[in-house]
């Protein structure tokens, strides 16, 4: 009988110094482990800086679908010994830890990919199929660069296999024929293709993390799909960039993180009050201020809410899987333009860098619905219509002109002082609120109609929570996923009508959703499950948060 | 551009230089035979970006010192738009700052009208950026100590590809300046003095004639050490175009935008199905 061993699903963290190829190696056995049939999550966390201090990913390969962070480690790798305290929290007596690596020069300086050679070898995966990925990702590197990884690969199998034996361990893990037509995609990605799919066709931004990589992304597909790629010198030169490209005819957005939000809120109300379409990523991090960079946090969602003086409409779209990413980043731009406002895809680093296999996205449904109008000569801007919506026109397209006022204006745009008007229009601008409303995407639920416990979730916790409901495993409690938090349709009162108790899991201190909750629709969470560290829930700590709760 | 336009409600006071430089754009614009239809007008807050709002034209009034970020997309986007940015010196030059530099360094080809009237006129008389030294004002009441921001010398020193100075006084001299400047492939600054008849007493209409002077024809725009020695003078300000750099390219026109700009604005995000599926379909990893 093996002395150790793994059924169904291994968990691997691979601890090291910035800077020595943790992320690029993590991807490469990810993507052979995939390509092998196996399901896959991996995620990371890093500290904010470019070489040295310690960071870690997390590797699960599982025979089932498996989309979400969980703490515990059957395998430890350490670049270097000291790193293995990095991952002293969530070791446990059975976990393997190496840290030794019995390797001569010059392969010992190739710790990261010698340590991918172990895995796939505990792995029984082919080690050519590596090997191959490998060559693909250093493409760049010269010759004598790949041929020492390719020795280190191959060496790293060799001791993988010995591990095996050695240690007497039995990992049975089923491949999954599904997994073959799966992509294996991290949040940001999927986000930015959903905005490719939206039509985004201009983004100016201000480097940030953890926003930074739908940036880069679009930056790669420019040329591909026609898009105006700007780094601005601020953030309130990006989103005061981005509504003039609406104005023009361009579908734009731009991305960022809280601080850098916090300096485009004059023009979030600029859009509210001009009525100009805007899409806005914002990668959450923990604040106030700089806060921890790197890190993850539900702690804007009341910027989002309420930035921008004055009153005025707004959406706010809060992906939970990779799927969410994709359909509501591409929902975002239609959105935006159909109502003209601006609209949050709210997100955070944990989301944002998690990566697992699902399924392709379905872009049957990409034909983009224009809702620009060829003007007339009498065009106003903003005629007073039943549902707030003035048809939008573009400078030169068609005989109209397209007057847009930052002040309040009249019916053609221009600045009025006139407190009648004033009246009708706050109530145009403000009646959109109600389409938008009845429109809203309804959360989704997991679990037995009318349960007596009722867990919510927004935003990036929904895979944690989904999966520690189903190790709970209890019938009566029910979980309830909100992808857009604001406006909220009072239809999802529904839910609510049997619970008896109230729970919601927030990554934040304050529980922010909890009290949204309370202002749109007056409903009263009873207990809040709260966590502000700057790290994601994991599955173990929130099964056993959400049990205590039960209590 | 129609004459002009009907039942208008003005917001400035009478007397004010805004009056001249609506003249002189409106003019301007009519001499170049610019169809409305293609001049976009952005401006941020303060007395002088209500112009646009007197003008029949496309019209983007955004946010307080924040008019040169929206022109630079508008143009980008569909370039065959006119597009000018005017305001205040505080608005161009205090609060976007900022964008001016780098409005500057993308060179973007729209024109930047700055009314340069030295005060802060719709807050009522604070100091400006270019309020000049020991001018006292309710909030400066020890004087102003600051000194005076030069955005000539600043546009010279930054490669600014056109750089000019105009007075309102001066209808016919500031109407050529304006046509050369909207002519002009490139980012053109035309900061144009005008007096605040109600709150600048000391930088007057007769001032401004006391301590300005043309650059004659015999100075050559394309010398920048020239330029940016002309852009120093504070004993008499001199008036024209100081300096032109006609070799850059502009932000439209770069590598990276080039192939993108020259589509139609509206079709650049249309027939994307297959490439996409393409791309989503690399994520399989086979």
């Amino acid at each position: 009988m093996a002395a150790l061993k793994f059924d169904n699903e291994i968990s691997i963290v691979i601890a090291g110094a910035a800077g020595q190829g943790i992320g690029s190696i993590t991807q490469i056995i990810a993507e052979t482990a995939k390509q092998s049939g196996f399901n896959i999550f991996y995620t990371k966390e890093y500290m904010s800086r470019i070489k040295g201090g310690c960071n870690s990913s997390t590797i699960i390969v599982s025979s089932d679908k498996v989309d979400a962070y969980k703490e515990s480690a059957d395998f430890v790798f350490a670049i270097e010994k000291e790193n293995l305290n990095h991952a002293k929290n969530r070791i446990s007596d059975s976990t393997i830890l190496i840290s030794e690596y019995d390797v001569q020069p010059p392969l010992d300086k190739f710790k990261n990919t010698l340590i991918s050679g172990i895995i796939i070898g505990i792995l029984d995966v082919d080690l050519v199929l590596l090997q191959e990925n490998l060559k693909k990702t250093f493409l760049n590197k010269d010759n004598d660069i790949i041929d020492k990884n390719i020795k280190a690969v191959a060496k790293g199998y060799e001791i993988g296999k010995n591990l095996i034996r050695e240690k007497n361990i039995s990992i049975n893990i089923q491949k999954d024929t599904t997994t073959k037509d799966e992509i294996l995609i991290n949040g940001n990605d999927a986000t930015a293709l959903g905005c490719i799919a939206g039509g985004v066709d201009f983004i100016s931004s201000y480097p940030m993390s953890p926003s930074t990589g739908i940036l880069t992304f679009l930056a790669k597909q420019s040329k591909e799909f026609n898009i105006i790629v700007e780094q601005a010198e601020d953030e309130i030169a990006a989103i005061n960039m981005g509504l003039g490209a609406w104005y023009a005819g361009a579908r734009a957005m731009t991305s960022t993180s809280g601080g850098g939000f916090a300096l485009m809120t004059e023009a979030v109300s600029l859009a509210g009050m001009t009525e100009m379409p805007m899409v806005i990523y914002l990668g959450q991090r923990p604040g106030p201020a700089t806060g921890l960079p790197t890190r993850t946090e539900q702690g804007d969602l009341n910027l989002a809410l309420y930035s921008g003086h004055g009153e005025f409409p707004r959406i706010i779209f809060t992906p939970g899987n990779l799927e969410d990413c994709f359909y509501l980043a591409q929902k975002a731009f239609d959105l935006a333009d159909k109502f003209q406002v601006p609209v949050f895809i709210l997100s955070d680093q944990y989301l944002a860098d998690s990566c697992y296999n699902t399924k392709p996205f379905d872009i049957e449904n990409a034909e983009i619905t224009e809702y620009i109008e060829k003007t007339t000569d009498n065009y106003k801007r903003y005629i007073l219509t039943q549902n707030g919506i003035s048809p939008r026109g573009i400078p030169n397209y068609g005989d109209g002109f397209i007057v847009v006022d930052s002040d309040e204006h009249d019916e053609d745009g221009h600045i009025t002082e006139n407190l009648d008007l004033r009246i009708q229009m706050v109530e145009k601008r403000m009646a959109k609120l109600k389409s938008i409303r009845r429109e809203s995407i309804l959360p989704d639920y997991f679990g037995k109609p009318d349960v007596k416990i009722l867990v919510l979730g927004w935003g990036s916790t929904c895979n944690i929570i989904k999966e520690s409901l189903n190790k709970i495993s209890n019938p009566d409690i029910g979980f309830l996923y909100f992808k857009q938090v604001y406006p909220l349709n009072k239809t999802v009162l529904q839910y609510f009508k049997n619970a008896e108790k109230v729970i919601c899991v927030e990554n934040n201190f304050t529980g922010q959703f909890s009290n949204l909750l309370k202002l749109e629709l007056n409903i009263s969470v009873d207990e809040k499950i709260l966590k502000y560290n700057g790290l994601p829930f994991s599955v173990e700590e929130l099964t056993s948060k959400i049990n205590e709760g039960l209590k | 551009m129609n004459d002009d336009k009907q039942n208008l409600d003005i917001a400035w006071c009478p007397g004010c230089g805004d009056f001249s430089i609506l003249r002189i754009l409106k003019e301007a614009l009519i001499e170049l035979e610019i169809n409305p239809k293609e001049l976009v007008i952005c401006s941020g807050i303060g007395q002088a970006a209500k112009t646009p709002h007197y003008l029949d034209c496309n019209v983007f009034n955004g946010l307080h010192g924040r008019a040169l970020p929206p022109a630079t997309a508008i143009k980008a986007v569909n370039p065959k738009l006119t597009v000018i940015a005017i305001s205040g010196d505080g608005d161009m030059y205090g609060e976007g700052g900022n964008h001016f530099l780098n409005a500057m360094r993308r060179n973007p080809n729209i024109t930047n009208i700055v009314n340069n009237n030295m005060v802060y006129a719709l807050t009522k008389g604070q100091a400006s950026p270019t309020t000049q030294k020991g001018v006292v004002t309710a909030v400066q009441n020890a004087g102003v100590s600051a000194e005076p921001f030069n955005p000539i010398a600043t546009a010279i020193a930054q490669d600014a590809s056109f750089v000019a100075r105009a007075f309102c006084g001066d209808i016919e001299q500031s109407k050529e300046i304006l046509k050369k400047a909207i002519l002009h492939k490139g980012y053109s600054l035309v900061d144009i003095f005008q007096p605040c008849v109600t709150f600048n007493k000391i930088n007057t209409f007769k001032w401004f004639k006391e301590n300005t002077y043309y650059l004659d024809e015999t100075y050559n725009p394309l010398d920048k050490i020239k330029a940016f020695e002309k852009s120093l003078e504070n004993e008499k300000y001199p008036l024209g175009i100081f300096y032109i750099n006609e070799n850059k390219t502009v932000f439209e026109e770069t590598d990276a935008n080039k192939d993108i700009t020259c589509i139609n604005s509206l079709d650049r995000c249309k027939n994307r199905a297959e490439k996409l599926q393409k791309i989503i379909k690399s994520y399989q990893f086979v």
